[in-house]
This record gives structure tokens, sequence and C-alpha cells, in this order.
């Protein structure tokens, strides 16, 4: 079936594209983008007045939880999860149960991803076995079964000279690492992030310095062997700063941050709120805005939610044991939306993070509305009212810090390979 | 006026009102306690259960005999922290708990915020017996008792509070409390166990030095030092700690003459405090005890919503 998407402020950042246009899809394919195109036969409309036509978001921070640990997400829910947040791609981390440490996880995701998933999902292998963070996983292996990079994510590679050689093996295989940047004696038996909030809660506080610490290792590990790297999730203005630098040098770093770190402080913690319990932590007002400063300025490439359902009942405990993580996939647009309004990026700037950057880091051929390229696109109602509520969440999992907040902007049709999968 | 509260999680948020009644009412309680029958009937029938997930015989007898004297049944459950990780959730224990349809139940608890959570499940009232580094307020309530007692007053007190800060429930709650009723605080210990941002908490000067905190002090207050917890990153040896910030009578001089010197016990003795000042004239550890009933008498009358007994 072929489709057109009629009058809306396509942005494609890929091309340099900003203005109105339609958008024809044949075959599944982007056939042209113009003006006052004609339908041929056959061809579904799509009324985009008003609306922003972007390539497809790209999420390179998901965990799916499938295998093993399905009662949270499966792939199918995580997919349509994905799809409600205007996803197009996720990368999923490789922390299922089994690891997604050797070809027969990787085949398994990526067949039930074919088959019954709603968007396209690349695995992330593991950079260890078992992300043990003893011995290296197969990543040639690994790649060879379609995954996109390696990390053991929710884990650090605690030993240096480990990390060292993981990163020289990877760029031998041409598959990239992304590290989970924590330095775990720095993190102790902390909760949340150290600080007056946590002085007053009586919790035990985590220092900005085991995230930057940990970031320079890794920094400084890739420029000694000259390897790719990317930086997930970073939350500190010492990690901004420290790849800032690097950049500047020509380190070969990349990284990406999470709608929470920008919109969130440790407050949020307050009430001893177990869905604003993450890691890294939610910090202080200085690091959101060393994080705005960095998305702004370029040294942060991309936002990805790391979207991390826990079942209620690991959440309904105590502060201390409540499981670290949030869902992201469906209120991640919204808030990056926020980034917009506030002046911190321009709506493509916002296009490149969301989409065309984290393809590119990942080597996907998405991410660009280029004619001949997988019609993915996402088409954004940025003036969607709605409210997030336990209900409306298309994730298995409800753990997020804005049930009952109100949110604007969100994806009006998701459409992966020119089907619509997803309309408001 | 009357106490508008269901829980006593902790001093924070509580009014200066509030703190003056909770602490007149424990006056009145200490005179039951002077009497030949030391039992009134004002919680008859009332169901209290100490619920212990952390072990702390002085804080749960106290609570036990405060509520015995206020005629309460009271139950005692020691419940390990350790059967959490064995499947036992908090909410499982508060249900099975509240099938006891209890009235109050009073909860020590290792986690920060364990009340919290339990006061929003249960209907009953919830007394915080401590909860990990967070407050523990019936022990803030007899310090304050104990420093009124003496002084006649709280406003305009400089309260020297020396130790692990960062660990303590004891600080937190004192903190509170002091500062709301007008007092000054000043910490004093080492800079691994003072958390950032603690002077924010109110009236609270950090001192790096203790000579400098305890310096015309009323009142020092000397917390424990958690021999099992502070292993070997936080100080190098408890030789080294009582120079620098344990209390012997050469330094209880710098405080005022007329100071009286406190600490939540059990002591360590030759650690926090010399036995001279553990012991001496100005040590008022003995009446801390002392008020420790009085103060949970009040705190679970309160929470019931009696009537105060005339004399
Ligand atoms: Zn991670």
């Amino acid at each position: 079936m072929n489709l057109l998407i009629k009058g809306g402020r396509v942005i494609d950042p890929s091309q340099g594209i900003d203005g109105t246009f339609d958008i024809l899809v044949e075959n599944g394919l982007v056939k042209e983008v113009g003006s006052m195109l004609p339908a041929p036969a056959g061809t579904e409309t799509v009324d985009a007045a008003g609306l922003i036509v972007t390539p497809g978001l790209v999420d390179m921070h998901v965990h799916l939880r499938d295998p093993g640990l399905e009662y949270k997400e499966d792939i199918v829910s995580g997919t349509k999860a994905a799809a409600a947040g205007g996803f197009t791609t996720v990368a999923c981390m490789p922390n299922t149960k089994p690891v997604n440490d050797n070809k027969a996880v990787t085949s398994y995701i990526i067949a039930k991803a074919q088959n019954e998933g709603v968007v396209n999902v690349v695995p992330v292998g593991a950079i260890t076995q078992g992300s043990k963070g003893e011995a290296l996983a197969e990543m040639g292996d690994l790649k060879e079964a379609g995954c996109v990079a390696v990390s053991d994510d929710g884990h650090p590679v605690t030993n240096s000279e480990l990390m060292r050689r993981a990163l020289e093996y990877a760029k031998g295989m041409g598959i990239m690492v992304i590290s989970h940047a924590e330095d775990l004696s720095l993190v102790g038996d902390g909760v949340m992030n150290e600080g007056f909030t946590a002085t007053e809660l009586g919790l035990k506080g985590i220092p900005w310095a085991a995230e930057d610490a940990a970031v320079a290792r890794d920094v400084y590990l890739a420029e000694c062997t000259a390897s790719p790297l990317h930086v997930a999730h970073i939350s500190t203005a010492g990690s901004v700063r420290i790849i800032r630098n690097a950049k500047a040098r020509g380190v070969k770093v990349s990284c990406e941050t999470a709608p929470h770190y920008f919109s969130l402080t440790d407050d949020a913690v307050r009430g001893y709120n177990t869905n604003a319990k993450m890691n890294p932590p939610l910090r202080g007002a200085a690091a959101v805005a060393a994080i705005k400063e960095g998305l702004r300025d370029g040294t942060i490439d991309a936002i990805a939610t790391d979207h991390a359902p826990h079942h209620l009942d690991e959440k309904d405990v105590e502060f201390n044991i409540a499981l670290n993580g949030i869902v992201g996939l469906e209120t991640s647009l919204p808030l990056s939306l926020k980034l917009v309004e506030e002046g911190v990026l321009t709506l493509p700037a916002l296009v490149e993070k969301m989409s065309c950057n984290p393809a590119r880091i990942l080597g996907l051929d998405r991410g660009t509305l280029k004619v001949g390229a997988v019609a993915d696109l996402t088409v954004i109602d940025p003036n969607a009212a709605w409210t997030v509520t336990a209900e409306g969440l298309a994730s298995k999992s409800k753990n997020s810090p804005w049930l009952g907040e109100p949110m604007k902007g969100g994806a009006a049709y998701t459409i992966v390979g020119g089907k619509i999968v997803y309309q408001r | 006026m009357g106490f508008k509260h269901k829980d006593i999680i902790g001093l924070q948020g509580l009014t200066r009102e509030e703190i003056e009644l909770l602490l007149d009412t424990a006056e009145n309680m200490k005179e039951i306690m002077g009497r030949d029958i030391k039992k009134v009937p004002t919680l008859r029938g009332k169901t209290v259960v100490n619920l212990f997930y952390e072990a702390s015989t002085r804080t749960r007898t106290s609570f036990e005999i405060a509520a015995k004297r206020l005629s309460a049944d009271t139950i005692n459950i020691s419940a390990s922290t350790s059967s959490v990780t064995k499947g036992e959730t908090l909410s499982d224990t508060a249900r099975n708990v509240l099938a006891m349809k209890p009235d109050i139940i009073v909860m020590r608890h290792a986690a920060s915020g364990a009340h919290h959570y339990l006061a929003q499940r249960v209907s009953c009232s919830v007394i915080n017996a401590g909860d990990g580094a967070h407050e523990h307020p019936s022990q803030g309530l007899l310090d304050m008792l104990t420093m009124r007692q003496k002084f006649g007053r709280l406003e305009g007190l400089k309260v020297a509070i020396v130790g692990d800060i960062t660990h303590s429930r004891v600080a937190r709650s004192d903190i509170f409390g002091l500062t709301t009723m007008g007092a000054q605080v000043c910490l004093a210990g080492p800079p691994t166990m003072m958390p950032p941002g603690i002077e924010r908490l109110g009236n609270v000067v950090v001192c790096s030095d203790m000579r400098e905190a305890i310096s015309g002090a009323d009142v020092v207050m000397m917390l424990r030092i958690q021999l099992e917890r502070q292993g070997k990153t936080l100080l190098p040896t408890l030789r080294e700690y009582a120079r620098y910030y344990g209390l012997n009578p050469e330094k209880l001089k710098l405080a005022k003459p007329e100071a009286i010197v406190m600490h939540p016990g059990p002591i360590n003795r030759g650690v926090e405090l010399s036995s001279y000042v553990a012991d001496g004239d100005q040590s008022a550890i003995l009446t801390q005890v002392e008020n420790g009933v009085a103060v949970r008498m009040a705190m679970l009358y309160h929470v019931s919503g009696g009537e105060l007994p005339t004399a």
C-alpha cells in the first residue's frame, strides 16, 4: 500500500530540509519529497497540515526485557510502546535473561521482533560474557548475528585492562562499545544523588564523581586505543565537560542523555518516590543546566530513553531496595519538545538528536527521508495535549515519574517501512 | 490546640506549637510517673504493636513501658530486615500486622523512608522509632525535653552536635526540632561523616574543629560512632577519633560552665566520651533515658487522640 503524507512541516536534517512538503511513499520506500504531489491510484493520504514530519525516531537505549523478564515487558509490548512514543527503531540492551552475549539470543530477538514486533529492533550485545566483566564476549559472532553495538549496560566494566581490550577488539570487529560509566566503589550502597536532598531524607548519596571518573577513564581508553566509544545516559556536568574536551581533541566519542536528566532534579525523590529512582540518579539543578548546555552546543549527540520497565512489586517497596529505572518511550517526545520551547534546541537539532545521530552512531540506514530510503517516518503533533496515566501507557510496566502529569506534544502517526503502526 | 497528625514520622514539618504541646504533655506524663501507681487508663482497650526490624532493646522497652503506663495492650514483633530478601515485603508485613487491628504501630526500620511508606498504606497511626539515617523523633523530643528542663527554654540555646552526622537519625531529628524551636545548632565531625548541604536544614553551622563547635555551647551532644559501620574508610582509628572528636574534661571547659553533656547511648566509653565526662556532674545522659518514657507516652497519647487524665 502506498502513502501520501500531505502538507506537513518536513524536517530532515540529513538533507537540510525544513519546509512544507508532501512525501510520497511507495513499496515501503520514500519515493518523492515535493510540493503538491499527486496521489497515484490506491494511495492512502495522511493530512499532515499543522504537523511535523521527520525521519522515524531512533531510540538507541531501551530495555525490552525479552527474553527472560517478560513480566516487565516483552518485544511486542515494548515495540508498541515505542510506536506510541513515535519511535520507528529501538536498540535493546543485552541485560536480558540470559544475557545477550551470544548468537542464539541475538537471533531470537531479531526473529521475534520481525515476526511480532511493531517497530524495528536492533539488538546490542554484551561486551563481556554474561556481562560479568571477566572475559570478552564473542563480538564477531554477535555482530554477524545482527548486533549493532556492544554494552554491559547496567554494569560498568570495572577492570580497566579488560575495557581497554574490549575497545581494541571491538574496533577490529567493526562494532562499537557503549559504556555504562560508573565507578562502583564510589557508588557504594548509595541510592540517590549525593546532595542536600539525600542529606535531608537520610538516604545514602552517590557522588557525581562516580560517573565523571568512569567517563574520564573510558574516554582516555578510547583515546589510547583510537577506538570509537559511545557513553550511555550521561547525567553530570563533569561528563559533559570531559566529553566536550575529548571531542575537541579529536577523540572518537559520542554520548547520549535521557529526558529525565534534563527534566527532573533529585527533588523528585522527595516522599521517597521510587519512580524517581534510577541509575545514574537524578542530579541537582546545576547538572540539569549543564546537560542542557551539552545538548545545545552539540556535545551530547543523542537523546535516548533508557526505557527501563519494572513491575509494580519491584517499585512498591522501601526506597533502598526499589529497582532502578523508569519507562520512557512514551514520554520522551513531549519532554524533548520542551527543549525547543525553552530555546535549548531548534526543531531540526532535536530531530538530529532523536533520529539522525542515533542512526549514524549505530551505523543504521535510518534517520533520513532521502529518496529511496526506507520509509520510517514520525508525524509529530506538537500541540497534542494528553495526560500520562498507567492505563494509557502501552508498556507493560507503569513506572513513570510523570503519572498524572500533563504532556504537550506526541506522535500523531508512526510509520515503519511505509506502514502506519501507530495513530493517535 | 490539639495534635492533628495521624502519625509521627519525624520532627521535620512539626510546628513550634506542636513540639511544645508534645513536650508539655511529656511533663504531665512525668508527673504520672512520680505517682505510687504509675498507670493511667488513657489508652485502655487500644493495641500498640512494636514492630522492630532492627534490634534496639532500649527504644523498644521504652515504648513498651510507655504504652503499658497508658494501659494499652502491647505486642512486640521482631522482624529481621533480612526477611525482605527472603521475599517478605514491608507491605506484606504491614498487612499481617493490620490483621491484628492495632491502633498504633511503633516501627524501627533500617530503611530511610520506611515509615513514610507504611503510613501511606495503613489507617492506624504510625510512630517512627528510627528509620535508617533519616529521623528518630522520640529521641529528638527527649533530647529537647532534657534541655528545656535544664534551661527553661530552647530558644537561643547553642547546641553542639559532634560526631557522625551523616549516618545519624538522632542528629537529623535534633536539628529539625531544635531549629524549629529557635536554637542554634553547631555541627562538628570528620568531613567523611558530614553530609553535603546539612547547613541548609535551618539555623545550622558546620564547624571544622570540634573546639569551635563546643565553645560557649549550652549543650554538647555527642553522637555514637557505629563501630561496625564505619569500616576503614571513614576514619583511621578509634584512637585518633577520640583524640580529635571525643569529649574530655579539658575540652568541655570550652562550653559554658553550666553546659550539659548528652549522648543518645549506648556510649563507647573512651571514644565519644571519657568516663569522667560520661559520669560527671554535667552529664545529662541518665535524665535523657528517664525522659524517654515520658516523651513516648506523650507521642502515643497524641496520635491516639485520647483524653489527658486530670490529676
Ligand atoms: Zn546503563
